[in-house]
């Protein structure tokens, strides 16, 4: 006997949930909108929380097993909190010739963090991008959103020093 | 196809109107507002150049598509004259409105840069000309033209008879002829087909198909909707990575406007037509560029592929018949269509007709993204276009084809670009992204750096290419620090060839390709790194000569 579907109650009251809920109830609350859920969540949070997966997978009728499985196959994705400030490091091939690893190596010796890692002080995160196709303009770093090309290591650590 | 559009369908189409100016324009400045020129505050210099010449109803300034030199932006192009100015900055905009100043009525379009005048514009044909926001700017520039046609004039299978005359080729790498994947789909038995649009551009070092999607994404609706037609499908995605923020955005506004105008959705232009479009993001797997994998992650799954046949051909998204196109391939058929397809077959050499959309990055002066014929030898492509190598250092190899592909070195610089003439070189054409490499290059952290990338992105389905990759990488991160031995390099070769015929997909199949390829032209450097433990290139953490000696 199929078991009566009714919808989750979003895990508290932020209202950030609703975003996530309305984008779910746009792609009829399906299995396929799994992708595009888990988006809207880490738009919403910035980062994937295990309420975020539950309340995903429960209102689309995915298993957690496989919600989880899929949050962690792509690399977009995030289930840590990030700091306040991001940059993310492209490692594509044009940036990699150019000078992609020691804008990196800069972030361990300066700054004490590494690739997926974030400063002691919660501040600052560093990310790596396989190539977020900025390649005239290598090597290219988003900060916050931001892309900056053609990044020279010792004006950007200033600037993320700064910060 | 010469009447107006709001002629014809008064009801839901608005007049074309492009300049709200009503006097006759004698200079317009046109702004790049692609991505890259964006990170230099391009938008910024649309407003500052709007306010300063506010009132003067002669001059027009208009947001455009990439205008394809992105080394040198934010970048301004005089209409008129066809006069670049580069590197703008909206502080300092007066050169901008100097080279506007100076436009006389009637001026001729002067001879550019060899950079612009070698070049070869039919995916790209709209790109630096018309706003990537406005449906009417695109209709003006001869948009919609090749549906119309294609919906007043033929029957789908008149359609697929000329893309297979064209001579088109799938533009995302393999070079499936296209003509031949639409009769497939068109033939396959099921109520519902499906047309994909593959905007997941995971090769490092490629960004045609972004430069698309900013530029002209009606170009890829309209392919999309006349691929509709010539196969029978009512639903389309464009799978797009989510790296692409502006690409995603401007796609977005221009499926809404496109449906808002009768372009999408039911009863397309009036006819029986029906054909709605959606956008699925990526969120950054390289392998969902694989069709079997990108419908996986379509259906909201983990994007693993699955061995073929079934061809998504035949049992696609949702077991439904499917057409997965490239967005460049797609951006090719409305001028295809348009212009009829002898004049397309007539570009290009043998079995490689057309153009080809590259973006030209690394060690090169003019990086930027080009569309040349094929045919056109590495050289003009490098040199002539791309404006050779920063500070005259010796050119080493130019990379193709991303992680499937190899390295092309100087000798065969003069081979004309075609995909059979990369493949028996070695290399790849793939989606089009040619890194330049110079002296200080080392190519077997170049073949490091490309298994350190399928290692990660392997999706980890097929033993071979889990397991092979991280081999391969480890046995290269030896040779890098000088600790291997002639043992080591020989297991390598035979495990690469493994990994080679025994992967599911692409991904583990291409994968030792930038291997092969190095050890084929550069296999002195290896020996350097493993018999003399040095590396020429001073790029591997090596001990140097003299310490060995010591």
């Amino acid at each position: 006997m199929p078991i009566p579907y009714t919808k989750p109650a979003p895990p508290n009251d932020d209202k950030r949930w609703k975003i996530v809920a309305t984008r779910m109830r746009r792609l009829g609350d399906r299995p396929e909108a799994l992708i595009e859920a888990l988006h809207a969540a880490q738009e919403a949070f910035g980062f994937l929380d295990d309420d975020a997966l539950e309340f995903v997978g429960d209102t689309l009728g995915v298993p957690h097993s496989r919600v989880f499985g899929v949050a962690t196959f792509y690399s977009f994705f995030t289930l840590k909190p990030q700091g306040d400030h991001t940059c993310v490091v492209c490692t594509g091939t044009a940036c990699y010739i150019t000078g992609a690893g020691d804008i990196i190596e800069a972030f361990g010796e300066r700054l004490g963090v590494k690739p997926k890692g974030t400063t002691e002080d919660g501040k600052l995160s560093l990310l790596t991008a396989r190539c977020i196709g900025a390649c005239s303009l290598a090597p290219a770093v988003i900060v916050d959103g931001e892309m900056k090309g053609k990044a020279v290591t010792d004006e950007l650590m200033a600037e993320l020093e700064a910060m | 196809m010469s009447e107006n559009t709001a002629a014809a369908r008064p009801k839901r189409h608005r007049t074309i109107t492009i300049d709200e100016n009503a006097g006759p324009t004698r200079a317009s400045a046109h702004v790049c507002e692609a991505a890259s020129c964006m990170s230099g505050n391009a938008s910024d210099v649309t407003v500052r150049l709007r306010e300063l010449t506010e009132g003067h109803s002669d001059v027009l300034i208009k947001r455009v598509g990439c205008l394809g030199l992105c080394a040198a932006g934010p970048l301004v192009e005089i209409a008129e004259t066809g006069e670049m100015i580069e590197n703008v900055s909206p502080d300092d905009v007066q050169p901008v409105l100097d080279a506007l100043a100076a436009v006389k009525p009637g001026a001729e379009r002067q001879t550019q840069a060899p950079f612009f005048e070698k070049q070869v514009r039919v995916a790209t044909e709209n790109f630096g000309k018309v706003d990537p926001e406005s449906l009417d700017d695109y209709v003006a520039a001869g948009g919609f033209q090749a549906l119309r046609r294609v919906l007043s004039e033929m029957t789908s299978a008149e359609v697929r008879d000329e893309i297979t005359e064209s001579g088109l080729r799938g533009r995302g790498g393999a070079g499936y002829p296209t003509g031949l994947k639409w009769t497939t789909v068109a033939k396959a038995n099921g109520d519902k087909k499906y047309v994909i649009c593959n905007a997941d551009e995971g090769d490092p070092g490629a960004f045609m198909d972004r430069s698309v999607l900013e530029s002209d994404p009606f170009r890829v609706l309209e392919g999309m909707a006349i691929a509709a037609f010539a196969v029978h499908a009512s639903e389309g995605y464009v799978y797009c990575r989510a790296e692409y923020p502006l690409a995603v955005k401007r796609l977005q506004t221009a499926i809404r406007l496109a449906q808002r105008a009768g372009y999408l959705g039911d009863g397309i232009m009036d006819t029986s037509l029906a054909f709605t479009v959606q956008i699925r993001l990526g969120a950054g797997a390289f392998v969902c560029g694989e069709e079997t994998a990108l419908i996986a992650s379509v259906e909201g799954r983990r994007g693993t592929p699955r061995p073929r046949p079934p061809y998504p051909a035949v049992a696609g998204l949702w077991g439904s018949p499917t057409l997965i196109n490239n967005v460049e391939s797609l951006a090719s058929v409305p001028t295809i269509l348009r212009d009829g397809p002898e004049g397309y077959a007539a570009i290009g050499v043998g079995k490689s007709k057309g153009t080809k959309v590259f973006a030209l990055a690394g060690r090169v002066v003019n990086t930027g993204m080009v569309e040349v014929p094929m045919g056109m030898t590495l050289r003009e492509i490098v040199y002539d276009i791309g404006g050779g190598i920063p500070h005259d250092r010796p050119f080493k190899a130019v990379q193709t084809g991303g992680p499937s592909g190899g390295c092309i070195p100087a000798e065969h610089l003069d081979t004309p670009v075609s995909y059979e003439s990369l493949i028996e070189l070695g290399s790849f054409m793939g989606s089009g992204g040619m890194i330049v490499m110079d002296d200080t290059s080392c190519m077997v952290d170049v073949a490091k750096y490309f298994q350190d990338f399928c290692r990660d992105e392997s999706c980890g389905k097929c033993t071979p290419c889990r397991v092979g990759t991280t081999q391969m990488y480890m046995l290269l991160d030896l040779i890098t620090k000088g600790e291997a031995t002639e043992d080591d390099l020989a297991q390598l070769e035979r495990l690469a060839g493994i990994v080679q015929k025994m992967s599911l997909c692409g991904l583990g199949q291409g994968a030792p390709n930038p291997i092969f390829s190095t050890l084929r032209y550069f296999r002195d450097e290896y020996m350097a790194h493993i018999v003399d433990k040095t590396c020429p290139a001073g790029v591997c953490p090596i001990s140097k000569p003299a310490e060995v000696v010591a």
